[in-house]
């Protein structure tokens, strides 16, 4: 990977705001939204269902406009109202529900961001690809297509595929929703893992509050809609981690922290609800 | 990549004689060749017993007999090349004109918006309907059902691939442009290969409608080919050729979806091992 001591990555998110369609519906999804990550900083963001989430990755994606604020990566303005910076490898996105090219093998998915880009050729780019897959264990795979694999190896196909880019920023939308619980401890480990040996600053959705705290350097709490940034937790437990930490009692507390802030905005988020429907 | 990959040694000949003699003498093939054994008996006891309404219906033997000495003949399989040779020329034109002409309705909504409502007109009427005008538009009959033919599976493949493209998934595109693609790579990469499953499946009932329309127009236009000499067995009375000419029209079908099954198994890999 690229010179340890000085990895990029910083994004700094400045009193964003996202109104869909103004002059219609006007749904109010993000107001003045305000946080930083720091570079090569594991940063998990929460919230209540459609809190608008997943309208701030996409906005840092690229994929979607902003309607307020600013957004800078590494000091460089990437989004706001006047300016748009179009997706890059620079900011790599995996999705809730995968996004693997079933058309291509294993390989050829992860092999697409170097080749498409030119920036190795083939045989450099299997050979880096062939290196992941060993160090994650996944040799053997290579020439499967998606859908012969099973949900966990396709998400860890996935995070191979954004990660041989060196991306600055790997954001993670809910990767391992729908995974049953042991494979989700198997999961974590493997992105502890290469979280240690790549160093890439995560930006990582979820909803369980667990995998929140063991994964994060910092837990993100957003309101519910319009989103807002309602705690930050600083999770200090020591990496890389075990499972075993989940028993102790800075976890417990920190999770108790976290638990109290998100249930507040999920009560807030359901009588919200209840008051549409009615 | 030129070392196999699985570690599976290339099969001696011996072996790979067996295989092919497995995969056409087994279980599978067995169950299908007693269903038409059954089929034949059947028809056997039918003409045997008179049944009602169904006294003309040769006997399978004479068909048989009249198979046998058609194929003799080099009169039948002219008939077989005029068909198949209306079926290629006509299905092949309908897939390069119509696969990209889907692809820019299912790409560009302004290009759909244009042209969609017209397309939509003209989709519903059935290509038999096309036969008056066609002798008419076209100078030889041959190039009429060569449009006929085209008419049959022209709209089907266009409908297809515009459903194939916007089947694909708008996270596998965005996925795409977040790992470096350009539109063109867009295009050639995510959009062509995404939709072609929609495309064969396009093919593989249009062939079945092409089939449909040159029998029709044989009989109505044609000089030569397989449906045409079905219809004048029966302006001549010879009922058994009526009956080798049918199964022939399906054997033909058939030889064409087998093909084009084998095409697009080749075209996508991806699919093949489910």
């Amino acid at each position: 990977m690229s010179d340890p001591t000085k990895t990029p990555g910083a994004i700094s998110i400045r009193h964003v705001d996202k109104v869909y369609d103004p002059e219609g519906v006007h749904v109010e999804a993000m107001r003045d939204c305000t946080f930083d990550i720091s570079a090569g900083e594991f940063a998990i963001v929460v919230g209540p269902s459609g809190c608008g989430k997943t309208t701030l990755l996409n906005a840092i994606a690229g994929f979607d406009t902003i309607t307020g604020g600013e957004i800078y990566l590494d000091g460089e303005l990437i989004s706001s109202t006047r300016h748009q910076i179009k997706p890059n490898v620079d900011r790599m996105v995996v999705f809730q529900n995968g996004a693997l090219f079933p058309w291509k093998t294993v390989i050829e998915n992860i092999t697409y961001g170097p080749l498409v880009q030119g920036k190795m050729n083939k045989a450099e780019a299997y050979a880096r690809a062939r290196e992941m897959l060993d160090l994650v264990c996944l040799n053997g795979m290579e020439n499967k297509y998606p859908e012969e694999l099973s949900s966990g190896v396709q998400r860890r196909v996935e995070i191979l595929r954004a990660l041989i880019n060196q991306p600055r920023v790997v954001m993670l939308d809910e990767p391992f929703r729908g995974l049953d619980a042991v494979a989700k401890t198997v999961m974590h480990e493997f992105l502890m893992q290469l979280f240690c040996a790549t160093r890439r600053t995560m930006f990582f959705i979820t909803h369980d509050l667990d995998e929140a705290i063991f994964l994060g350097h910092k837990v993100v709490i957003l309101t519910t809609r319009p989103a807002m940034v309602k705690k930050v937790v600083t999770v200090e437990l020591p990496w890389p981690r075990e499972h075993k930490v989940m028993n102790s009692k800075d976890y417990l507390d920190l999770k108790g922290e976290v638990l109290e802030a998100v249930h507040e905005e999920a009560r807030k988020a359901f009588e919200a609800g209840e008051r549409e429907m009615a | 990549m030129s070392q196999s990959m699985n570690g599976e040694r290339r099969p001696a000949k011996s072996d790979r004689l067996k295989k092919i003699f497995d995969k056409f003498f087994n279980i599978e093939t067995l169950r299908g060749v007693s269903t038409v054994a059954v089929f034949c008996g059947l028809w056997q006891l039918v003409v045997y017993y008179e049944v009602p309404y169904l006294m003309y219906l040769p006997r399978p033997l004479d068909v048989a007999k009249k198979a046998i000495s058609s194929a003799a003949a080099a009169d039948y399989w002219v008939d077989w090349v005029l068909s198949l040779l209306r079926i290629f020329i006509g299905f092949i034109a309908a897939q390069v004109v119509g696969i990209p002409l889907g692809l820019a309705m299912g790409i560009s909504r302004t290009f759909k918006e244009f042209t969609f409502p017209i397309f939509e007109i003209l989709r519903p009427i059935p290509p038999i309907a096309w036969i008056p005008i066609a002798i008419l538009f076209w100078p030889t009959r041959e190039l009429s059902i060569y449009f006929l033919v085209f008419i049959g599976a022209f709209y089907i493949q266009v409908i297809n691939v515009i459903q194939g493209v916007s089947n694909i998934s708008l996270n596998q595109k965005l996925a795409a442009y977040s790992l470096g693609a350009k539109p063109k790579d867009i295009f050639w990469r995510i959009l062509l290969p995404g939709s072609l499953p929609s495309i064969v499946t396009g093919m593989t009932v249009g062939m079945g409608v092409a089939w449909n329309v040159l029998i029709a127009a044989e009989m109505i236009a044609a000089q030569g080919g397989l449906g045409r000499t079905t219809w004048e067995s029966y302006t001549n009375h010879n009922i058994p050729f009526i009956v080798v000419g049918m199964v022939s029209i399906g054997l033909a079908g058939s030889l064409c979806s087998v093909l084009l099954r084998w095409l697009g198994n080749r075209a996508m890999p991806w699919t093949k091992k489910f």
